[in-house]
């Protein structure tokens, strides 16, 4: 478990007061004029050092990321955008750091601006976090009040502005070069990549998006070492994490852990344990909807990190764990993020914009025991179809899921349709 | 999308104005286009909760763009009502994580208590109901959006005191309603 003093997110529920005088009770810019004057390279091989992978899910190096940045130019600027456009089921970390704790995602902007010669950042703050959004807001107003955001930063030679920017409900701009359309003004559809956004990026400038945890702990990383950072956790799964805990536990809750945790470990400690206790459990969805589902039977001993996930065909994606016990309608809880993805394609490519729809239709017949035994395979056929046949992870992110389903619960499937057969033939 | 014939052509408030340099400050001068999504955003504000044909005009007129490229983002983002809404727009979330603390439940209620189906609007214009994707409060399931706020932790009896206050032009916490936790953290840790 991890150790108080090791917290990053000391005040992530906002408990403890609001505004920058609080955040700097919590060490929130103690000491930025030395981080600003130990310059790019210093931040750049402190966050490469730490280990620190992406937060939004893909779980990129985040240092090997940065660097990817080319020096800015007289005609081309250099762009950082945080992508604060949380709309992944079941994860809501974000969302406390924006509403409660946004002080360290603006000290760790400044640091990433600095570390890839950024001076004008944008956040993409989903449109329905509005009361997020106002906190946010007003924390930067309070930073350009006193010299944290602006021109001749703490009376250095480096300016930094930082504009927010709402969305207005659209899951695909959670992906970044969608969410770098949206921003320029137009619907939110992915590019085809290459040209990668660090060279080709928002307004055609070399650009870095990263996600709001990911930016947020940057200045942990630099004020109290790397090499603390690299402690936590394990090897290639470093460092802290956001959990979001929902669905079938007594307390669900967003709560910061040690990097592997154990999952049985991190419901126990934090959510009072599942309902009705341990055993009750049925399965986890581990990092948000996108992330196949692990039945109970492979959720012991479960390391929580990006690998230990892995290692059982799923994923940490988020981090947002969504628990379900042995009441579950397993095929119903499915059907609702086929409903999800079918509702939030984008509609650019063929093979997400039908394939959604028709899995959704398959699975609700699953649901009401109308379908047929031949359907599982054509609901497989149609998800590899749909799997790596998109320009972006959305129909990947449709497809898992259902193929989750399937993998673990296909004699389920089999029986609920079988005896569904035989009801409709009694009558 | 519905156009009322009798409006005057849409024009923003002298104070809205205001908002729209504002806006527009956040943005390279060769990128105002850059601006769509805020000015409908600000338009279906003085409008009521929803964006007209013409408000849509004046914006791509305003960025010099053709109405289709405005027209295009106002139908792409779900935020954007294309008709007339409720003073209230109550948005349900059902995606699995409310589902699983019960949000048919509110659904359900809130149908037979409003006397609407989805995506309905009540005869006095009061609400209007509409079941949406996840809202991103998940720890805080089940919960609704009404307007710009969440209202969290709900049950039956919680949500329908929301409506009632609404109703009565009670003012109303938002966040958490079970009285027993302010945000995300566990409950009973405060």
């Amino acid at each position: 478990m991890l150790d108080k003093k090791d917290k990053i997110f000391n005040n992530l529920y906002g408990l403890k007061g609001k505004g920058l005088k609080t955040a700097k009770n919590f060490g929130d810019w103690t000491n930025a004029k030395d981080v600003i004057l130990n310059g790019k390279d210093w931040i750049l091989k402190h966050v490469k050092d730490s280990g620190l992978r992406g937060r939004g899910g893909a779980g990129f190096p985040t240092g090997l990321k940065w660097s990817f940045m080319p020096s800015k130019t007289e005609y081309k600027p250099n762009y950082l955008i945080v992508n604060a456009d949380e709309s992944e089921p079941g994860t809501c970390k974000d969302r406390e750091i924006l509403r409660n704790e946004p002080f360290k995602l603006l000290e760790g902007m400044l640091y990433a601006s600095i570390a890839m010669e950024v001076n004008t950042a944008y956040i993409y703050i989903r449109g329905e976090f509005y009361n997020e959004f106002v906190s946010l807001q007003n924390a930067i107003d309070e930073c350009y009040e006193n010299n944290l955001l602006g021109k001749k930063i703490l009376k250095t030679d480096y300016n930094l502005d930082v504009y927010v920017h709402r969305g207005a409900g659209a899951y695909i701009c959670g992906e970044e070069s969608a969410l770098i359309e949206s921003l320029e003004g137009k619907k939110g559809q992915p590019r085809l990549k290459p040209p990668f956004p660090a060279n080709v990026g928002l307004y055609g400038c070399p650009t870095t998006v990263s996600n709001v945890e990911t930016i947020a702990v940057v200045p942990a990383i630099l004020k109290r070492g790397s090499e603390w950072f690299a402690g936590l956790g394990k090897e290639n799964n470093t460092g802290t994490k956001l959990f979001c805990i929902s669905g079938h536990v007594n307390k669900p809750c967003t709560v910061e852990e040690e990097m592997g945790v154990d999952l049985k470990e991190l419901i126990e400690k934090h959510c009072g344990g599942v309902l009705g206790g341990w055993n009750n459990l049925k399965a986890v969805v581990p990092g948000g909807s996108s992330t196949p589902l692990i039945p109970a039977s492979l959720c012991n001993n479960l390391a929580m990190d990006f690998d230990s996930l892995k290692a059982v065909k799923s994923g940490l994606g988020t981090a947002a764990v969504i628990v379900m016990d042995k009441s579950t309608d397993i095929v119903e809880a499915i059907t609702r993020f086929s409903r999800f993805y079918n509702h939030e394609s984008c509609g650019q490519c063929t093979p997400c914009r039908e394939g959604t729809g028709w899995i959704l239709k398959i699975m609700k017949k699953l649901c009401k025991g109308t379908a047929d035994i031949n359907d599982i395979d054509k609901l497989e056929d149609i998800c590899s179809q749909v799997e790596n046949h998109t320009i972006c992870a959305l129909g990947d992110a449709a497809a898992w899921p259902v193929q989750a389903l399937i993998r673990h619960y296909r004699s389920d499937l089999e029986k609920r349709i079988s005896s569904s057969k035989l009801v409709s033939s009694a009558e | 999308m519905i156009e009322n014939k009798n409006t005057k052509d849409f024009e923003f408030t002298k104070k809205n104005l205001e908002q729209v340099k504002k806006i527009f400050s956040k943005y390279p001068d060769d990128q105002k286009v850059s601006a769509v999504m805020p000015l409908l955003d600000l338009a279906m504000r003085q409008i009521g909760g929803w964006v007209t044909e013409s408000a849509i005009k004046h914006i791509s007129s305003m960025l010099n763009i053709p109405f289709i490229r405005a027209y295009e983002v106002a139908s792409f983002y779900s935020m954007f009502n294309l008709e007339p809404i409720g003073k209230n727009f109550i948005q349900i979330c059902t995606t699995t994580s409310c589902w699983l603390r019960g949000s048919d439940n509110i659904l359900e209620v809130c149908k037979k208590h409003l006397n609407v189906k989805n995506n309905q609007t009540t005869k006095d214009g009061l609400f209007t109901l509409k079941e949406v994707e996840c809202l991103g409060a998940c720890v805080n399931a089940p919960m609704v959006q009404i307007n710009d706020n969440y209202y969290e932790d709900l049950d039956t009896e919680s949500f329908l005191n929301i409506l009632d206050s609404l109703k009565e032009g009670k003012k109303i916490d938002i966040g958490p309603q079970n009285k027993k936790r302010k945000g995300a953290e566990p409950l009973g840790s405060a």
